[in-house]
């Protein structure tokens, strides 16, 4: 009886297995009837959204210059922060035989560069792609390797904050130590500050829930706090800017979304500029042009944004010049 | 699905299932849910991926055991002789390593091994020669293993190991000190646990400080969906069953993707599929008693 209960049941595992291989199948021989469209597989590592800004504005741009639906299969997954799922995502797209591979983040334009050497992997939102090894020469690929970086300008930062918050003189740097960009983005930070001579003290965070107690910690140590393009701060930004706004300190942050949330400034990346980029390359790669031809781009232009809640919280007035450049926010 | 994309399923079912095999040995055979596995991962894959970045790959891997047997006997300590539940032993031991990992990673998120020579490297250059070191090394060394863990589960200390997750109860009184053999049965098994994370980093050629998150969950369904199909009669069987296992949850995660589904339902299937197969033993029960119901009703219509 046991073993009648086992086989029906290997058997009705098996049959499901079949099914969904035959699905598997079928869909991919629904590709091959249409008339030869260029295949771009787009990985991303989780949902965020900056992350998904990017893959979305990359889409549009991707249509308006004229790859439209009729031309390009578009084959999106997500690998919802597991890396396991990521390689096989990234094997997929290569047994696939993708034209494109778009890798959104840095664990995704690594387990797509390792998975092919052929097929061209056009990557986002890395922050350092030298210190992800994708190439050795940001203005010269050597690999099949090339992308947009989501790199933000330190010195620009804190340009700006000298002007609005002339007071501050020593920085507290809040950053999770498991995120790569920020820690990347602190470094180049940390170098500005000594090279400088600007003051500063440093907590890291392990997850959001440490945020509060991070931040707590840092006042009356330092003057104002900055933080970067850091996930796990980004996540829990009204955390920090209310620990912020009791300590009558100004945040300084890393992206627009989290000025939003509360931060006092930024100088900043629209994500949407970055995907546009992206796809401008994208079209470039798919033209033919070779990938050593393309370097890797930094955003072209950066916005300074400013919370005016949070300013007139503080008891900041905004230089006029400053206002007139900059794109003004309001608490969401 | 096609033959790479198959082939990759096996490659990477292959190197989970040596930590499929971790679990099986502190959940099944010592009967002790064991959750450093999260970390234990990840730090066989830093020590791997630090070796590997110095130009060790091979003794990479070794690292990767030893780091794995440390973090292991961590969580025994905490178990036996400072009788914290083993639940919350393993959470403790996992946190912790959290900080390890990253100073072995020398305090960075994520390291690259693009361009660098693995343990895959000195096979060949070609494409195809890649491949197939990829998929036939891991199955060589998995085969050790498997041959290696029959042979020790047949020894004295192997028995008694067994005995333990058994009935501790009885092992003390025979005289045999179960903090001992649980300290073995759990540095044996996070050893093979840092073994698979050594072997996936230089696999996929980065380590990430996050990569361990949920691995036990992974190994746990591996585990239970090789029990399943493959059976548990003899250890040799269970033990490969475990390794089937996981090579045929990576095969099902390939074919979801496959599927026209949305990403994001990803994790909802997953969850399903273990499900699925962790209610085995309930179904099978409820088929059985149906069948005997329907056998009685039967004979009292003959009769």
């Amino acid at each position: 009886m046991k073993t009648i209960i086992k086989k029906v049941l290997a058997l009705v595992l098996s049959a499901m297995l079949a099914i969904t291989f035959l699905v598997g199948c079928s869909s991919s021989a629904n590709t091959t009837t249409a008339n030869k469209k260029i295949k771009i597989g787009i990985v991303q590592i989780v949902e965020h959204p900056s992350l998904n800004t990017i893959r979305e504005s990359f889409l549009t741009e991707l249509t308006a210059l004229g790859y439209t639906n009729d031309k390009v299969e578009i084959d999106y997954q997500n690998a919802q922060g597991d890396q396991a799922t990521l390689n096989s995502i990234t094997q997929k797209f290569v047994s696939d035989k993708s034209d494109l591979i778009v890798a959104i983040a840095t664990p995704s334009a690594q387990s797509a560069a390792a998975a092919t050497n052929n097929i061209p992997v056009l990557f986002s939102a890395v922050t350092d792609p030298i210190a992800a090894n994708l190439m050795a020469d940001l203005t010269k690929p050597d690999k099949n390797v090339t992308g947009t970086s989501d790199a933000i300008p330190v010195q620009q930062v804190f340009e700006l904050a000298s002007k609005l918050t002339p007071n501050v003189k020593k920085y507290g740097f809040i950053y999770c130590t498991s995120e790569v960009s920020a820690v990347s983005v602190i470094n180049d930070a940390k170098k500005y500050c000594d090279k400088n001579n600007i003051p500063y003290t440093e907590v890291t965070i392990t997850n959001a829930s440490e945020l509060q107690q991070a931040a707590q910690s840092l006042v009356g140590q330092c003057d104002a706090f900055y933080t970067t393009i850091d996930n796990v701060v980004a996540s829990a930004m009204p955390v920090l800017a209310d620990v912020a706004k009791k300590a009558k300190m100004p945040v300084y942050v890393g992206a627009d979304s989290m000025v939003a949330d509360g931060g006092l400034a930024t100088v900043g990346i629209e994500y949407s500029g970055l995907g546009k980029q992206t796809a401008a390359m994208a079209k470039k790669i798919l033209s033919g042009t070779a990938i050593s031809d393309i370097p890797v781009e930094t955003l072209n232009n950066f916005g300074i944004f400013i919370n005016e809640d949070t300013a007139t919280a503080l008891g900041i007035t905004i230089p006029k010049d400053i206002k007139e450049a900059a794109q003004l926010l309001k608490n969401k | 699905m096609n033959f790479t994309a198959l082939q990759g399923s096996v490659e990477l079912g292959i190197i989970y299932g040596f930590m499929a095999l971790g679990v099986f040995v502190s959940f099944r055979i010592l009967n002790l849910p064991d959750l450093t596995v999260d970390g234990s991962f990840t730090l066989g894959a830093s020590c791997s991926a630090v070796m590997t970045l110095a130009g060790h790959p091979f003794l990479g891997l070794l690292a990767g055991v030893v780091s794995g047997a440390l973090a292991g006997l961590v969580t025994a300590f905490l178990q036996t002789k400072l009788k914290i539940q083993p639940i919350l032993s393993g959470i403790l031991t996992m946190t912790g390593l959290y900080s390890i990992n990253l100073r072995v990673m020398q305090n960075r998120g994520n390291l690259s091994l693009l361009n660098i020579p693995t343990i895959f490297t000195p096979f060949g250059k070609s494409d195809f020669a890649a491949r197939f070191a990829k998929l036939l090394f891991p199955l060589a060394l998995i085969a050790f293993v498997i041959v290696l863990m029959t042979l020790f589960f047949k020894t004295q200390l192997g028995m008694s190991i067994r005995a333990t997750g058994d009935n501790e109860d009885m092992v003390r009184s025979s005289s045999i000190n179960s903090d001992f053999t649980k300290a073995v049965g759990l540095a044996m098994g996070n050893a093979i646990v840092g073994l698979s994370g050594a072997l996936i980093v230089q696999y996929q050629q980065f380590c990430d400080i996050s990569m361990g998150i949920g691995m036990v969950v992974i190994a746990m369904a591996s585990l239970i969906i090789g029990e399943v199909i493959f059976g548990t009669s003899n250890m040799p069987r269970h033990i490969t069953a475990v390794v089937i296992g996981s090579v045929i949850y990576r095969i099902i995660i390939a074919l979801v993707l496959r599927v026209n589904i949305s990403p994001s339902d990803l994790k909802l299937i997953s969850s399903v599929i273990v499900a699925a197969a962790l209610s085995y033993p309930v179904l099978k029960e409820h088929m059985a008693a149906k069948k005997l119901r329907k056998g009685l009703s039967g004979n009292a219509k003959i009769n």
